[in-house]
This record gives C-alpha cells, sequence and structure tokens, in this order.
C-alpha cells in the first residue's frame, strides 16, 4: 500500500468484519484498507468468502459485527451514500432476459438517476465498445454466456462509479472479449477495484494488494509484489 | 460524464413500473394466465352448482372466489423474474429509496387487476349472471372493484415478497394471502351481493366501502413501513 | 463462560405454585360458586375455559407482534425467540378455544359449528393465519432471514386481527347475545369473579409455559455450545431442520 495513505482516507477499509449465515462464519475478522485508484486481488478457494465479501462492500450484505466502508462512507449506516458509486459484477448477470440489452441497460441507467439523453449516449458507447452494437435490441435470451457477461460489465460501469466489485469478471468470457473489457473494468479503467480470482499469476499481475482468504478467515495480505504464485497455491491446499 | 444525482422515489418506482409493464408485454404469461383461469373457473362452477345463472349472494361469491384466486395467480407470479434472473439485486445496488420497489410492484399488480377485471367481470355478465344491472348498478360495482383492488394489490406485494424468498414459494403465497385477504373478500362480496341482486334497488351498503377503504390504509401504512425488511439481505 | 444461568429459577416454580393455585381456584369457583346459567344449564361452564383461552391467546398474537417490532427495531435474536415462543403457544390456545367454543355450540344450539356467531368465525380465521407462521419460517434457510420475515409477518397479523373482527362482525347480524361485552356488564356478580379468575389463571398458565419454554431453549442452546467446545463444530450438529430461532448461548 502506497505511503501517501495518511493524506487521504482509503477508498475501501474494513475492521474487524465478520459475517455470519447462522452459524457459520463466511467472513471471520477480514481488516484491510485500500487506497483510491488501488486494485484488490482476493484469492480463496470456493466457499472462503470471496463473494460475501463483495457483496458486503456493496450493500448487499449487512455485516455482522466489525466495519465496511467505502469511499469513506460506512455501508451499513450509509448504504444510500455507497451505492450509486459502486459497480458490481457478480455470478449473476441482474438482467432480464427478456428485455433486449438497451432495455436492460436503460432501465439501470434510470434506476442511477441518468438523464435520457446522457443514458442513450453512455449505452450507445458501451454497447460499440464490447462488440455489442448489433445485437442491442435483440433479448437477453437469445445471448451467448460470453455476450451476457459482456452485458453485464456494461451494466456494471454504466454509471461511471468509482469503485469496481467484480468476483470473476472473465468467467465465460474468451481471450478477444477479455481484451475488449479491458478498458472498462481492468487496471487501465483508473477506477479502484476489488477482484476476485483463481488464477495466481493473472491475478497477481493485475492486483496491487493480494488478499487471500481460507474458510471466511484473512490468510494473506500483502502487496502483490510481494506474493508468490506458490503462497497462492497454498491457500487451495 | 459527471456524476448523476440519485432519482427521486417517483421517478424510481416509474421506472420499476415501466420495466414490469414491459415485461409482462413482451412475455405475456401473467396475465394471460389469469384471464384464462377465470373463464374456467366460472365453467366450472356452471357444473359443480348445477346454475346457469347466478344472482345476488350466489352471484358475489362465484364473481369474488375467481377474482380472488385469479388474484394469487399474479401475486405468485410477481416477484419471480427478479428473484430469477437477480432484477432484485439490480434494484438494490441503485442508489434509490427501497419503497420505490413497492410502489412498482403493488403499482403492477394493481394494474394486472384491474385488466384482468376488464375481461373477467364482462365474461361473468355474460356466462354466469341472470340479471342484466344498469349503467348506475354498474359503476358502484366498479367502485367496490377498484377498492378491492388496492387491498389485494397492498397485500398481495407483501406477501409475494415474503413468498418470493421461501423454498416453497407457491405453497406460502396462497395460504398466507388467502386469510389475509378475506376481510376484502367479505367486504366486497357482500358489497356486490345486492349489486348483482335480480331485484332490489341495487344500493350500494355504505359500510362495506368504508371497511374496503380501512383495510387498505392499515394494510397500506403497514406495508410502507416494513417493506424495506423484506429487501434488505 | 455465562454458565451462571440456573437451569430454572425460583422464581419459575413460585410461578408455576402460583398458576396451578389460581387456575384451580378460578375452575372450583366456576363449578361451584358461580350460579348455573337458566337458559344453557351446566353446559354454561365451559364458558369459564373458552373465554379465558380465546383472550389469553389473543393477547399472545398481539405479544407476539410486539416482540417482532422490537426485534426489528433492535436485531436482538432474542426478541425473535420471544415472538416465537409466544405465537406458537397461542396458537395452541387458540386451537383449545376453537374446540371448547365448538363443544360449547353443540350444548348450547345442538350444533357443532355455528357460522352465525362471529367471534368463533374470527377465531378460526385467526387460527388459520397463525397457523401459517410455522410452515412460513420452515421454509426460511437462512436464519437471520428467518428471524425478520417472521416478524413482519407477526406484526401484520397482528394488525390483522382486529381489521378481521371487525369485517366478521359486520357480516353477521347478532342474534346470540353477546357474553362478554365491552364493558363487562351483562355478567352477574358472581359470575364475574368466577370469571376474572378463570382469565387470571390462564394468563398465568401462558406466561409459566411460556417462561418453560424460553428456559428450555436458553438450555438447549447453551448444552450445544458445550458440546461444541468438547468436540468441536460437528459434535453438535443440527439433525434434522427446525423452525425455531437459534439463539447462542452467551
Amino acid at each position: 500500500m502506497s505511503t501517501e495513505s495518511e493524506a487521504s482516507p482509503p477508498a475501501i477499509a474494513t475492521s474487524g468484519l465478520v459475517r455470519r449465515y447462522g452459524e457459520r462464519a463466511a467472513l471471520d475478522d477480514v481488516t484491510l484498507a485500500l487506497d483510491a485508484g488501488r486494485t484488490l486481488v482476493v484469492f480463496g478457494p470456493n466457499g472462503a468468502g470471496k463473494s460475501t465479501l463483495l457483496r458486503v462492500l456493496a450493500t448487499l450484505l449487512r455485516p455482522t459485527a466489525g466495519t465496511a466502508s467505502v469511499l469513506g462512507r460506512d455501508v451499513r449506516r450509509e448504504g444510500w451514500a455507497v451505492r450509486g458509486r459502486i459497480g458490481f459484477l457478480g455470478h449473476a448477470p441482474l438482467l432480464y432476459g427478456d428485455l433486449s440489452a438497451r432495455e436492460n441497460l436503460a432501465y439501470h441507467a434510470r434506476l442511477h438517476g441518468l438523464s435520457e439523453a446522457a443514458s442513450t449516449e453512455r449505452i450507445a458507447e458501451l454497447l460499440a465498445a464490447v462488440g455489442l452494437e448489433r445485437r442491442g435490441d435483440d433479448r437477453v435470451h437469445a445471448y451467448s454466456r460470453g455476450m451476457v457477461q459482456r452485458l453485464a460489465v456494461c451494466r456494471a460501469v454504466l454509471h461511471d462509479p468509482e469503485v469496481l466489485l467484480l468476483d470473476e469478471p472473465r468467467a465465460n468470457l474468451d481471450p478477444a472479449a477479455a481484451e475488449q473489457v479491458e478498458p472498462l473494468i481492468g487496471r487501465s479503467s483508473g477506477r479502484t477495484r476489488v477482484v476476485t480470482s483463481h488464477d495466481p499469476a493473472g491475478g497477481l499481475a493485475e492486483g496491487d494488494v493480494a488478499l487471500g482468504l481460507r474458510a471466511g478467515r484473512q490468510a494473506l495480505l500483502a502487496p502483490a509484489a510481494d506474493v508468490t504464485a506458490e503462497q497462492i497455491g497454498e491457500l487451495y491446499r | 460524464m459527471s456524476a448523476p444525482s440519485p432519482p427521486s422515489t417517483s421517478a424510481a418506482a416509474r421506472a420499476v413500473l415501466a420495466k414490469e409493464l414491459r415485461l409482462e408485454r413482451r412475455a405475456p404469461q401473467t396475465l394471460v394466465a389469469m384471464a384464462l383461469f377465470s373463464a374456467m373457473t366460472y365453467v366450472v362452477f356452471h357444473f359443480a352448482l348445477r346454475r346457469d345463472t347466478v344472482e345476488g349472494d350466489l352471484a358475489s361469491g362465484v364473481l369474488w372466489v375467481t377474482l380472488t384466486l385469479a388474484a394469487l395467480l399474479g401475486i405468485g407470479r410477481l416477484f419471480v423474474a427478479d428473484r430469477d434472473e437477480g432484477g432484485l439485486e439490480g434494484f438494490l445496488l441503485a442508489p434509490v429509496d427501497r419503497t420505490a420497489l413497492l410502489f412498482a410492484k403493488a403499482g403492477a399488480l394493481l394494474t394486472f387487476l384491474v385488466a384482468l377485471e376488464l375481461v373477467a367481470v364482462p365474461l361473468f355478465a355474460v356466462l354466469l349472471l341472470g340479471p342484466t344491472p344498469g349503467p348506475g348498478t354498474w359503476l358502484r360495482l366498479l367502485a367496490v372493484l377498484l377498492l378491492a383492488d388496492v387491498g389485494v394489490a397492498v397485500v398481495g406485494t407483501l406477501v409475494a415478497a415474503i413468498a418470493v424468498q421461501t423454498r416453497a414459494r407457491d405453497l406460502i403465497t396462497s395460504i398466507l394471502a388467502l386469510p389475509l385477504l378475506l376481510p376484502v373478500v367479505i367486504a366486497a362480496a357482500r358489497a356486490s351481493a345486492p349489486l348483482l341482486a335480480l331485484h332490489g334497488d341495487h344500493a350500494l351498503t355504505g359500510r362495506w366501502p368504508a371497511v374496503l377503504g380501512l383495510y387498505d390504509l392499515v394494510f397500506g401504512l403497514l406495508a410502507y413501513a416494513l417493506f424495506d425488511f423484506l429487501v434488505e439481505d | 463462560m455465562p454458565t451462571s444461568r440456573k437451569l430454572y429459577g425460583t422464581r419459575l416454580r413460585v410461578l408455576s405454585i402460583l398458576t396451578a393455585v389460581v387456575l384451580t381456584g378460578g375452575f372450583a369457583l366456576a363449578a361451584f360458586y358461580a350460579p348455573i346459567e337458566a337458559d344453557q344449564g351446566f353446559s354454561q361452564k365451559i364458558f369459564y375455559l373458552h373465554v379465558p383461552l380465546a383472550i389469553v391467546s389473543l393477547c399472545g398474537f398481539i405479544f407476539g407482534g410486539i416482540c417482532a417490532i422490537q426485534y426489528l427495531r433492535t436485531n436482538d435474536p432474542r426478541h425473535d425467540l420471544r415472538a416465537y415462543t409466544a405465537i406458537h403457544q397461542s396458537l395452541i390456545f387458540c386451537a383449545a378455544a376453537l374446540v371448547t367454543g365448538s363443544i360449547w355450540a353443540k350444548a348450547a344450539w345442538g350444533q357443532w359449528w355455528v357460522w352465525d356467531e362471529p367471534t368463533l368465525v374470527s377465531f378460526l380465521i385467526v387460527f388459520l393465519l397463525y397457523a401459517t407462521y410455522q410452515p412460513l419460517r420452515f421454509s426460511i434457510e437462512d436464519p437471520e432471514k428467518q428471524s425478520r420475515y417472521a416478524a413482519v409477518f407477526a406484526i401484520v397479523a397482528g394488525a390483522f386481527v382486529p381489521l378481521n373482527f371487525l369485517a366478521v362482525r359486520l357480516a353477521n347480524p347478532l342474534i346470540h347475545p353477546r357474553v362478554l361485552n365491552s364493558s363487562g356488564g351483562s355478567l352477574p356478580g358472581d359470575m364475574k369473579v368466577a370469571f376474572y379468575t378463570c382469565v387470571v389463571g390462564m394468563a398465568l398458565l401462558f406466561v409459566t409455559l411460556w417462561k418453560y419454554e424460553m428456559t428450555a431453549k436458553h438450555n438447549r442452546a447453551q448444552l450445544r455450545s458445550l458440546k461444541r467446545k468438547l468436540g468441536g463444530p460437528d459434535a453438535a450438529a443440527i439433525r434434522g431442520r427446525s423452525a425455531a430461532p437459534r439463539v447462542s448461548a452467551s
């Protein structure tokens, strides 16, 4: 983490964060801080709590204990202030199959308060960026999984969020499509990002800070440059 | 692009409602099913009661049983698309008041009920109703229908929001909604009975619309107060 | 380790004895002291069982609703447990009220069920509504969500009860004399003493049973947490599913 962090508060911070489902703790005592513009890459086997961490940061799940803040706002008490400034891309695309790509995006644009004109322009720009402009009026039901994922990326960045919460964003994407979404959700987007990954080498190359989770516990938190792929592999053993 | 300001509750509610109606227009499952169901129920009543025409209490009962059961179908479907396709999360991620979802969903259900009744009530008059009500009676019946629809829409939205989170969605919808809607059925059926009678003055007894209004008010306020708890995770 | 809680306290024992005394006293008064009602004869005595059951079960439902409001305000699972225990016990009292009401109807009017008795009909509807509380809880997997949804249900149902009574009452012409009108004035003095003793006894019975149930739930939670400490997380695995709220032992 950078040394300037004393000056401005971190973009994302958690302290002793716990989230339980009944008696099982999906997240157990996670404490971290991430500066604006940086990328946190989260590793861990299935069920280690990666998705839960993203969902807590996205205000979709309430923390059971501890605190989490995004852009200086507490997710529990000031969720409303966080929501418009984050882009969330989970496993579900959050798109209606019976609506076209444009209608889906226009719906989300309205919910995020974009004006009619701004929304039309932004949607055209995004669809062109991911190569869907000619299929924009097709129902999402008719899309392949890769196309759905590209559209979901458009949905996540529609309102130009400052923070991106990405759960395995390149799942279902072929290399060419992964290339297309790079300017929107990759490092070059310049946004603060939390990305989950199962790919040690690729993930470490993408991130500034690496977090390893194992059974909800924080097993590793270090600058990505200091972490080796072997250390990540350890998490899965 | 400058950061957009969060939409007002009514703007958000209108966006969701527009999306609901667009989805139903695009793939008209719910309304078609509700209308078909009510037509089939009339046929069932014809045979089960061995009556070619009905009037008064019986007519009112047949009409309200049919409308209530058809409403259950709509209630059961209200949040299904959101559940299956993550629309609820999409909504929760937006910087909008969660109550907007209540307004939109209740509005959508109200629209469905009115659309259903535009088909089902004339059909009832043609298929089963003995007397031919005059325009004044139709207007009074319309008032009863609307008052009842508001209550059904509000309670139906609450029940649908609860039931969609359960494993046995269809079962929970029916067993929760039926008893909760009973006061509506009592009041609406009692209010419509004289309107559908063969003889008499076809008058509307004031207390039944009052009960319906009270029901709408109480459950409207309750839904407003409680809905947020049903959409949080 | 917060193991200081006793299995059950002396207060609960005192309460149990008090309940037994008051309830027995109330029934004794009803049987021997209260006059035999002129129209209905001895069978009217079931009134001293039926009406207290009904009153206490309604109060229990309302108490459950209040606990549910508390739960939504504080998110404290103990309030949910209170609401759960109260509603589930009121449901049993409500069923007993329906059965005794039905017996009374048979004795008084020769039929097991009378639709023109609005209070009885309202009770049936209330019973049917609250009977869905348990299936609702059972069908929600996540315990926290289960508590929250159950609380919303308890509040909605609580508001439903008076509206339902109003609608059913208006729908029926009153042909039977109300035994207890709003002032309780139609009851002769001797009957009143016996009746109110029975109501108090029944309320005490409700509270006592409720307290036992709460204590049992807490003890079970404590036992499970101790087992877990001894034998690891799997030692106290829950076999089968339960719709009862789980409270931690602390």
